[in-house]
């Protein structure tokens, strides 16, 4: 029993928090956003790929780190806390390894950071980053299957996070190639993707706490910082209770995805549920916290907030996971009843 | 990272399975915070003792088995799966001793701990008092010096002091110096509680046990060897106690996996679809709560300070604790009001908030501690 992660894993987050604190500001979600100049953020992202971030779960074979899903929740946390408008989640712990173990000729470009990869395993949903991404991978039939953006018609849609750059996406109706395909291996890609979105929402929930604490301490009224009044410690208090009681739960998920553990999927469910809880407790309170200021778009914390709000939904949101637990605890039955029909 | 057990602490959680199986009693004992109740607990801690599992983290000379951190909480698994008594030795063996491992003379913990492992002296912790709760260091029981007599001679009044009635022996903290301010000056005594001027009078708690007590001290001597730590060292040696108070030793993850498991018995047993959005979400963080305790017991093993840390778990565990057993009466519609272990265990999970420092004063550590908050 050892409930730590090892230098090998924290190794690739550290180069990557490293870049993120030189390049990476709020300045980069805002080129994000439509309209945005996007270039300074592909340059952050190839100086990532440089570092090794896109190639992670990629094996060394292909040019990749080799590292397996232990190395995801520091990753991601670390991603997660810069919000670096990017599909972190999909082209990192899903698409990459699937093009490598596809063979796939676009891999280098992947690695390299020049082309955009993301992928969505929710049929008919709108895809993030599927606006400004090159690579795109979709379910079709009862596959993944990857497509240029030029194969596909995509059709922006508004979000609530503007540097998501949502949209939906219709695949021709052949090429394409299969990434995945089968259950066993489609539920493979699914569980990255959420220990990963998990792990990025612990990073947002940390930042916006970092902001709000650095605001109470300076913010006076009454003639004494806000942060003083208990009312203010004690909200803050709750959110760092549930970022710290969920960030066990991420790195749980990730020893289990990469130990084979037989509890894999209800640990990875557990993860995404707490810290999805976690981040819009985060980011509720943050807003409160930060009275006036935090509702305006021309402070910073709501690009964070509005992507915590994405990702809190995204790979399932908490209800639809507990209700995965349900099952396999055994608690959902055939029927299903309301409260009113059990009392009775 | 590696989140199985060895095979060497997998042995160790056979050997507490079987002799847990064969000797825990078939029937609850009644609660431990009752006269008739406090004797059968006795029996069984005495059971517990012999075989060798009352302190199994102690060393061996003192009657434990010198386990591990993490044999300690599969021993702390298995014992509450297994179903077994509370321990009402508890305050004894999970506070004080701590702090006699840790400030105690090698004379003092040849003489207290044994008797502790054993049950034959039991302690109650004497630290609030009618003015001083969550502002502890605003005590006034005092200790004056009684150089002839070589000790100290207390008078005050302390208060709400868990099973005090029953127990025999007191730890507590007592103002030695009247002049310094607030933390300084006081002094941590251990007091029989069968010394010429005590009187321990028992009240009643929310759960209608008599597991209160009120100690009132009228010029009791106490000699300088039941001085634990230095004289006006008082503040410091107690702080050292709520740390293992409000973090792993008290609460180990066993007691709420295994209530989380009776609760999942329940939402089964009432059928499909009862709550269980609700019920899913209690279990996952009782799960929470062990890896939480996982990442501390690292932490530990290899050296990390924990510190303020330990008010996480305090919060953690207590908010826990009493939904579980909320959910549970949601469960059992008409029947929570019924007296049995659910509604019992729901009464006494309210009083988690409050002990070993109230919520409030855990969120204002959390705050100031851990995020740096001003403190005023």
């Amino acid at each position: 029993m050892r409930f730590a992660v090892t230098e090998r894993d924290t190794a690739l987050a550290e180069a990557a928090a490293e870049v993120l604190a030189k390049r990476a500001g709020a300045e980069q979600i805002r080129a994000g956003w439509p309209g945005g100049r996007t270039e300074s953020v592909d340059a952050v992202w190839r100086t990532l790929a440089g570092v090794g971030v896109t190639g992670a779960l990629v094996p060394e074979s292909a040019d990749g780190c080799g590292l397996d899903e232990n190395a995801l929740p520091p990753l991601m946390e670390t991603l997660g806390r810069s919000g670096l408008p990017v599909p972190a989640a999909e082209s990192v712990a899903v698409g990459a390894p699937l093009l490598a173990a596809a063979g796939a000729p676009q891999l280098p470009a992947v690695l390299g950071g020049s082309a955009l990869l993301t992928v969505s395993l929710t049929p008919d949903a709108p895809v993030p980053f599927a606006a400004r991404a090159d690579l795109i991978a979709v379910p079709r039939g009862d596959g993944l299957r990857l497509y240029t953006r030029a194969e596909m018609e995509t059709e922006p849609v508004d979000s609530i996070d503007g540097s998501r750059r949502l949209a939906r996406v219709h695949a021709p109706s052949d090429g394409g190639l299969l990434l995945a395909e089968g259950p066993d291996e489609l539920a493979v890609a699914y569980r990255r993707g959420v220990l990963a979105t998990a792990a990025l929402l612990v990073g947002l929930a940390g930042r916006m706490l970092e902001l709000t604490v650095a605001h109470v301490r300076e913010r006076h009224q009454f003639g004494v910082p806000v942060g003083s009044f208990q009312a203010v410690k004690h909200a803050l208090a709750d959110v760092e209770l549930a970022v710290r009681f969920a960030r066990p739960a991420v790195l749980a998920a990730g020893w289990a995805q990469a130990a084979g553990d037989p509890e894999t999927a209800v640990r990875t469910s557990m993860a995404k549920i707490l810290a999805s809880e976690a981040a819009r407790q985060a980011a509720r309170t943050a807003i409160q916290c930060h009275g006036a200021m935090g509702y305006t778009t021309e402070y910073d914390l709501h690009l964070y907030a509005k992507r915590a709000w994405a990702l809190a939904a995204d790979w399932g949101g908490p209800t639809e996971h507990r209700e995965f637990v349900a099952q396999r605890l055994g608690l959902a039955g055939t029927s299903d009843c309301t409260g009113e029909e059990a009392a009775m | 990272m590696d989140l199985t057990w060895s095979a060497e602490e997998e042995e160790f959680r056979l050997e507490a399975r079987e002799w847990l199986a064969a000797n825990v009693p078939s029937n609850p004992l009644p609660s431990g915070d009752t006269r008739e109740g406090f004797a059968a607990h006795l029996e069984w801690e005495r059971a517990l003792f012999e075989a060798r599992w009352s302190v199994v983290s102690w060393p061996e000379a003192y009657g434990g088995r010198d386990a591990s951190l993490w044999q300690w909480l599969v021993f702390e698994d298995e014992y509450h799966r297994a179903g077994a008594p509370a321990r009402v030795t508890q305050n004894g063996i999970f506070l004080l001793a701590p702090t006699v491992f840790a400030f105690g003379t090698q004379e003092q913990q040849r003489r207290i701990l044994p008797r502790m492992a054993a049950a034959q002296d039991l302690w109650a912790q004497g630290w609030s008092e009618p003015g001083a709760g969550s502002d502890l260091a605003g005590i006034r029981s005092r200790a004056v010096r009684d150089e002839q007599a070589g000790g100290w001679r207390l008078s005050g009044q302390k208060t709400w002091t868990t099973r005090g009635a029953f127990c025999t022996h007191l730890f507590g903290l007592f103002r030695t110096d009247p002049e310094a301010e607030r933390h300084r000056g006081l002094t941590y005594f251990l007091v029989p509680l069968d010394a010429p001027g005590v009187t321990v009078r028992g009240f009643e708690r929310l759960d209608g046990d008599e597991g209160f007590a009120e100690v009132f001290l009228d010029d009791v001597l106490v000699p300088d060897a039941d001085v634990l730590g230095g004289v006006g060292e008082g503040w410091r040696v107690a702080m050292a106690t709520t740390g293992s108070e409000r973090g792993l030793t008290l609460r180990s993850p066993g007691r709420f996996l295994h209530t989380a498991g009776r609760l999942l018995d329940l939402a089964r047993a009432r059928g499909p679809g009862s709550h269980r959005d609700r019920v899913v979400q209690s279990w996952i963080e009782a799960q929470a709560y062990e890896l939480f305790t996982l990442e501390q017991v690292t932490s530990i093993v290899e050296g990390r300070q924990v510190g303020a840390e330990s008010s996480l778990n305090k919060l953690f565990w207590s908010q826990l604790d009493i939904a579980l057993h909320e959910m549970a009466a949601e469960l059992l519609g008409p029947e929570a009001e019924v007296d049995g272990p659910w509604s019992r265990g729901f009464l006494f999970s309210l009083a988690g908030p409050i002990y070993a420092g109230t919520n409030e004063i855990q969120r204002n550590i959390v705050a100031e501690r851990l995020l740096g908050l001003p403190r005023r």
